[in-house]
């Protein structure tokens, strides 16, 4: 006799989901399917476009994302045009970008991720939030949280015109530069950014990391998984945010491959199944195997420990020394341990604010050349760059004039579509036993997606909202036997 | 007294809007000090028990952002709108259709197929698309079905105010949200915005001649506006003249010009024929050839005139042949 458990929505994250539960007549976990319930379809109503016009369009997928999707955009127009920015608009677009990763990141330590671990995985629901954060940190601090957001978010505003939903991104350039005394303020703001990062880093090993019950949590198998992992590198193979090739190593840590984005279909596919509007993309010549891990499976992990993975290290001094102190924990690269990916973004946030400070200590920021215009014939582009949930993909096709014929997009937490769905599935078969379930242990089954911080509005590029969790425990029959809401 | 209690919901949305309140950053502390959040998903743990067990008109205001396209959504909103003294549409998506409603140009079968069987990297030679029910291993699964169109908040329940904009910039959330904690509300039915057009508050308004006229409009693939003139006089198609103002002209200071996500004036019912009128108006084509040159340097008038707003348009949707399964 199978029984049902059904949550819905899964909570503190971007978008829709549910998680459906089976348990056998023992009561343990027979499967687990994570279902994303949404689909919107940019892919489509988009064709017939000027294809200029997507770094406008595109960042509505997602509002809490926008940025990435603007400068992926703007990068495939690049493409798209043949053009090369010059060297000044290259740089001042990875700027906003790298405001926007130190801030987005934030946000989900902070608001998102952060209360299962500084308020406590089983703590009561009502607390287990950005409140509950505040009332364990303290006024001052979270203050200073919304304080740093709040200023990495005008120096966007300022550069991009808009911070939800940025404007100032052209095929060749930006449609805008910096002065040198916004250059000072933002410096300002960049050496704010990095001794919060720092704080950041120093809250974790003190709340997380000094706490046994926590780092076993982290280190649990129930919570780990041995996939590929892929990620943007530099030409020093070290993480890049904006720019460089994809870098795809296999569980064991050797180099898979290594590509350009124009090459990522011959990379790539998609798998597609029933119960989920999401798309499964997987290695091509490892194929399809499944939901499931190993030195076979195609599956392959994106975002914070993924890029990690893939990386030799990070292109900035204090972010590479909280690199290596993680794996140094960690026992080595890769790390499969998925409540780790909370670590390596705060390393991420200490690499964007120090790349930050970089560019605004470049004299050539302030530089007045910021676009090259297109002059050839437009026909198709590819735009990569690493969101904070992962990497994202724009890939236009146009007609001679530049209208849009052909979209395909891969965002982020299509990557992580399968392995988010294992490890919801692994978890809930380490976390419930014997039909025991509960709210905690429920929510110990949420925390293997919510360390993706995975952006469901964005996979499916579609309409986030949110209803009640329920889990309801059915009789095979249909019959509710037991109903737990949080 | 009892603090006044207030409810935030989305439904068909980017979360654009929960980060405009998100925004109101250390404004947010004094919010929460003047209200009480009965319900906000994005960040705290109120469920629908909890909403359902709300008498009604005891929650004094929602805000609700998004379009609407599924019956849990509508189920959604219903129950807040019986639930709650006043409901305001938050920000495009709710206002006008917003930007997921140019779906409305398009149908469900090109949107499943483009999706999940053209797509270049899809490798699908089952053809295998999402089911409302499917059996995995003898498990049953279901996912909702969602509505051929994409609808605006007032075309599902009755609403009280418009908050617009994509998304509303945090000050006026800030206004809509001090004029009902001091009861200095608008007739019903108002958009809380001013109703003069964005020109007019345009920092570039100077440079706008009285006789505009257009001879061949640019593409800013190929061309970058100057950053002081206007941008019709500049020759970039710029929604400002059919465009509410309250922005703060966010995109004009990004040196780009208006896309029309605050709607129309309260004067114009179709943003898009406004618009379309207004460039008519202002073109200066004397040959036939030239009228038809100038009609086609404006590439997709209706992904450009209607961005924000085609569902609640005088076009609403594409037509499609009767008996078509969308």
């Amino acid at each position: 006799m199978s029984k049902r458990i059904t949550i819905n929505p899964i909570t503190r994250l971007e978008g829709h989901g549910k998680i459906e539960i089976f348990l056998d007549d023992a009561g343990d976990v027979e499967r687990a399917f994570l279902q994303i319930p949404e689909l919107r379809g940019f892919e489509t109503f988009c064709l017939g476009r000027p294809a200029e016009e997507m770094a406008r369009i595109t960042p509505r997928i997602c509002g809490v994302c926008p940025t990435a999707h603007h400068i992926a955009s703007t990068k495939c127009l690049d493409d798209l045009w043949h053009v090369d920015p010059p060297p000044t608009a290259k740089k001042l677009r990875e700027l906003v970008y790298s405001a926007f990763m130190c801030e987005d990141h934030f946000l989900h330590f902070y608001f998102l991720g952060g209360p299962d671990f500084v308020v406590g995985p089983t703590a009561p629901a009502t607390e287990r939030n950005i409140l509950g954060v505040i009332a364990k940190v303290g006024l001052d601090i979270a203050g200073q949280v919304i304080a740093m957001r709040r200023k990495c978010r005008e120096l966007i505003e300022t550069m991009a015109g808009k911070v939800i939903h940025p404007v100032f991104g052209l095929p060749g350039g930006v449609s805008k530069g910096i002065t040198e005394e916004q250059r000072l303020e933002f410096l300002k703001t960049a050496e704010t950014a990095v001794e919060f990062a720092q704080f950041s880093l120093n809250l974790f090993n003190d709340v997380v990391l000094k706490n046994d019950d926590y780092v076993k949590l982290i280190l649990d198998d129930a919570y780990a998984h041995r996939t590929n992992y892929m990620g943007l590198v530099d030409e020093n193979n070290k993480v890049n945010f904006y720019d460089g090739h994809v870098r795809v190593v296999g569980p064991d840590g050797d180099e898979f491959a290594r590509f350009a984005p124009r090459d990522y279909t011959d990379h790539f596919a998609e798998h597609v199944e029933p119960w989920s509007y999401v798309t499964f993309p997987y290695l091509k010549s490892k194929g399809w195997k499944g939901f499931v891990d190993g030195p076979d499976s195609g599956v392959v992990r994106a975002a914070p420990l993924a890029r990690c993975n893939v990386a030799d290290g990070m292109a900035t001094p204090l972010a590479q020394a909280a690199y290596e102190k993680m794996y140094e924990t960690l026992g080595g690269k890769p790390a499969h341990a998925t409540l780790a990916f909370h670590w390596a973004r705060l390393v991420e946030a200490l690499y964007a604010a120090e790349r930050m400070k970089e560019l605004l200590e470049d004299p050539e920021i302030t530089g007045t050349d910021i676009r090259t215009e297109p002059t050839r014939t437009p026909d198709e582009g590819i735009g990569i760059v690493e969101a904070p949930r992962g990497t994202l993909v724009h890939h236009y096709f146009t007609d001679d004039n530049g209208v849009l014929t052909k979209v395909n997009l891969i965002v982020a937490t299509n990557f992580n579509a399968a392995p988010i769905a294992m490890s919801v599935e692994k978890a809930a078969k380490g976390m419930i036993k014997g039909g025991k379930v509960n709210d905690g242990l429920l929510n110990m089954v949420e925390m293997a997606f919510r360390a993706y911080d995975p952006c469901h509005a964005c996979a499916t590029h579609s309409l986030p909202g949110q209803m009640p969790l329920v889990a309801r425990v059915y009789d095979s029959t249909g019959k509710t036997i037991k109903e737990l809401r949080r | 007294m009892a603090k006044p209690k207030v409810a935030f919901y989305w439904c068909a949305s980017c979360g654009g809007c929960e980060e405009t309140i998100v925004d109101l950053a250390e404004d947010i502390l004094k919010v929460v000090e003047a209200v009480d959040i009965v319900l906000w998903p994005v960040a705290l743990d109120f469920k629908l028990k909890d909403v359902k067990a709300w008498k009604p008109g005891e929650v004094a205001v929602a805000f609700i952002n998004g379009a609407v396209r599924l019956s849990e959504q509508e189920e959604w909103v219903k129950l807040l709108r019986e639930k709650c003294s006043l409901v305001v549409a938050f920000g495009s998506c709710a206002h006008l259709g917003g930007i997921p409603g140019l779906a409305n140009a398009t149908t469900r079968d090109e949107i499943i197929a483009n999706k999940y069987l053209r797509a270049p990297t899809v490798n699908n030679p089952e053809g295998t698309v999402p089911q409302e029910k499917s059996k995995v291993n003898g498990f049953e699964l279901e996912l909702p079905n969602f509505w051929k169109d994409v609808k605006a908040l007032d075309e599902v329940i009755d609403v009280d105010y418009y908050l617009p904009g994509c998304p509303p910039p945090f000050e006026t959330v800030a206004t809509a949200v001090n004029a009902i904690l001091e009861n200095k509300l608008p007739p019903k039915g108002s958009v809380i915005a001013p109703e003069k057009a964005l020109c007019e508050t345009c920092p570039r308004n100077e440079s706008k001649p009285d006789d505009l006229t257009i001879t061949s409009f640019k593409r800013l693939a190929t061309s970058t506006p100057d950053p002081e003139k206007c941008f019709l006089a500049d020759g970039f198609l710029c929604m400002g003249p059919a465009t509410r103002g309250g922005c703060g002209e966010r995109c004009i200071n990004g040196n780009m010009p208006c896309r029309g996500c605050f709607g129309p004036t309260p004067d114009v019912l179709d943003a898009g024929l406004k618009m379309l009128s207004a460039v008519a108006s202002r073109g200066a084509a004397d040959t036939e050839q030239a009228s038809q040159d100038f009609a086609d340097s404006l590439v997709d008038p209706l992904g450009t005139l209607y961005r924000f707003s085609l569902p609640v348009s005088m076009l609403r949707r594409r037509l499609v042949p009767t008996g078509d399964n969308q």
